[in-house]
C-alpha cells in the first residue's frame, strides 16, 4: 500500500470516529439533546401562577398549601383519558373514606379556550364532589403547567377542530406544598390508594 | 328492453347480495360488551367502548364506524408517551386475527364519537354499525351508561 494512501485512509477513519463523537454528543448532551425527562415539579411556594376555580374564586398554589393535594391536567372536550382520570379518581377518594375531606382534589383545563368558569362547573358536578376545576387565560394556565413541569399541546384534527396532547399524571403534594410523587396514567391502579395515603402520611409526620 | 335490463341486473345485484353475506367477514365477528359514557349537551366528542371477537378461521378487518348518533365517527386510539403526555390519532383499520378479540376500554382503542345528533342520556341506547373490508357489517346497540363511569359491569 503507498504511504500516500494509507494516510489518506486513515485521515477517512479519523473523520468519520470524530463525527460519529459529535453526532453522540449532539444527541446526547448537545442542542439535539431531549428535554429532560422526569423533571420533579416545583414546590407549590414557587410556583407563580393565579386561576379561577369553578365556583369564580380566585386561586393560585399557595391556596393548595395546608392539605395534602392530587392535581392533574386534561380538558372538558376529552372524550376518554380525562373522563377515566376523574372516574379514576373519584372511586380512590371514595377509597379513602372520611381522609378524602383532608385532600385537595384539583384538575386544571389545559383549554381555557372552550373550558371557560362555567364549563368547569358543569363537568365536574358529575364526578366526586370534592373535585375542583380550574381555569384562567393561556398565559397563566401555561404558566402553571410549566411550574409542574408538565407538557400541553393544541393538535389540529381538522374543520377548524382540535384536540389537546396533555400530561395525564396525577401530582401529589404534601400538606406544606412539596412534591411527593406522581401517580401515572399506566400504572396499576392499585397503587394509587396508598400512595396518596403516603402524601397524607408524610403531612403528619412532618 | 329497458326494464328487462332492469329486472336482470336487480336479480344479478341481489344473487351477488348474498352470495357475499355468504362468505362475509361479518358473519364471524362477535360484539360484545358495547357501552358509553353520557354526555353533557351535544358540543363535546364521545366515546364508545365495546369488544370484537372474530371466532372464524380468518384475518378480518375493521375498516369503519356508522352510526346516526353522531355526524363523524372514527376508532381512535389514546396512548401515553414516557413522559407522561397522552395523545389520541385516528388508529385506522384493525386487524383482527383468527379466535383473537379486540377490545375497545378506556384509554386504548375507542370509537369516538365527532359531531354529536343529540345528548347521550343515561339509561339510553344508540345503535353503532361495523364496517368491514368486504363490505359486510354488524349493528351493535350501545348502552349510554352514567357519566363517570368505568365499564359495562362495574
Amino acid at each position: 500500500m503507498q504511504r500516500r494512501q494509507l494516510i489518506g485512509y486513515s485521515a477517512a477513519v479519523v473523520g468519520a470516529l470524530c463525527l460519529a463523537l459529535f453526532a453522540g454528543w449532539w444527541r446526547v448532551d448537545g442542542p439535539g439533546a431531549p428535554a429532560p425527562a422526569g423533571q420533579r415539579p416545583l414546590a407549590m411556594s414557587e410556583m407563580d401562577f393565579r386561576l379561577t376555580d369553578h365556583q369564580g374564586k380566585e386561586v393560585d398554589a399557595v391556596t393548595l398549601i395546608g392539605r395534602p393535594s392530587l392535581v392533574f391536567f386534561g380538558f372538558t372536550y376529552c372524550p376518554d383519558i380525562c373522563p377515566t382520570t376523574l372516574s379514576d379518581i373519584s372511586v380512590w377518594l371514595s377509597d379513602l373514606g372520611d381522609d378524602a375531606g383532608r385532600l385537595n382534589v384539583i384538575f386544571i383545563t389545559v383549554d381555557p379556550e372552550r373550558d371557560t368558569v362555567a364549563a368547569m362547573a358543569a363537568y365536574i358536578s358529575n364526578f366526586h364532589p370534592i373535585i375542583q376545576g380550574w381555569t384562567g387565560s393561556s398565559e397563566q394556565i401555561a404558566r402553571a403547567v410549566e411550574g409542574f413541569r408538565a407538557n400541553s399541546e393544541k393538535v389540529p384534527t381538522g374543520s377548524g377542530d382540535y384536540t389537546m396532547n396533555h400530561t395525564a399524571s396525577v401530582f401529589l403534594f404534601d400538606a406544606n406544598g412539596r412534591f411527593v410523587s406522581t401517580i401515572d396514567y399506566h400504572e396499576p391502579r392499585e397503587y394509587a390508594v396508598p400512595k396518596i395515603r403516603r402524601a397524607i402520611d408524610k403531612t403528619e409526620t412532618g | 328492453m329497458i326494464g328487462k335490463l332492469t329486472v336482470f341486473l336487480t336479480v344479478l345485484a341481489l344473487a351477488w347480495g348474498i352470495s357475499i353475506s355468504v362468505l362475509a367477514e361479518a358473519d364471524d365477528i362477535v360484539v360484545e360488551g358495547a357501552w358509553s359514557r353520557a354526555s353533557i349537551g351535544t358540543s363535546r366528542p364521545g366515546a364508545a367502548y365495546l369488544t370484537i371477537r372474530n371466532t372464524g378461521p380468518e384475518y378480518v378487518t375493521l375498516t369503519g364506524i356508522r352510526t346516526d348518533i353522531a355526524t363523524r365517527s372514527e376508532i381512535h386510539r389514546s396512548s401515553t408517551d414516557d413522559q407522561g403526555v397522552t395523545s389520541m390519532a385516528p388508529a385506522g383499520e384493525i386487524k383482527i386475527a383468527p379466535t383473537d378479540t379486540v377490545s375497545l376500554e378506556p384509554g386504548g382503542l375507542h370509537v369516538m364519537l365527532m359531531g354529536l345528533q343529540r345528548p347521550m342520556t343515561e339509561g339510553e341506547a344508540f345503535w353503532l354499525t361495523l364496517v368491514f373490508s368486504d363490505g359486510s357489517e354488524v349493528s351493535v346497540e350501545v348502552s349510554i351508561l352514567g357519566f363517570a363511569a368505568r365499564g359495562p359491569d362495574i
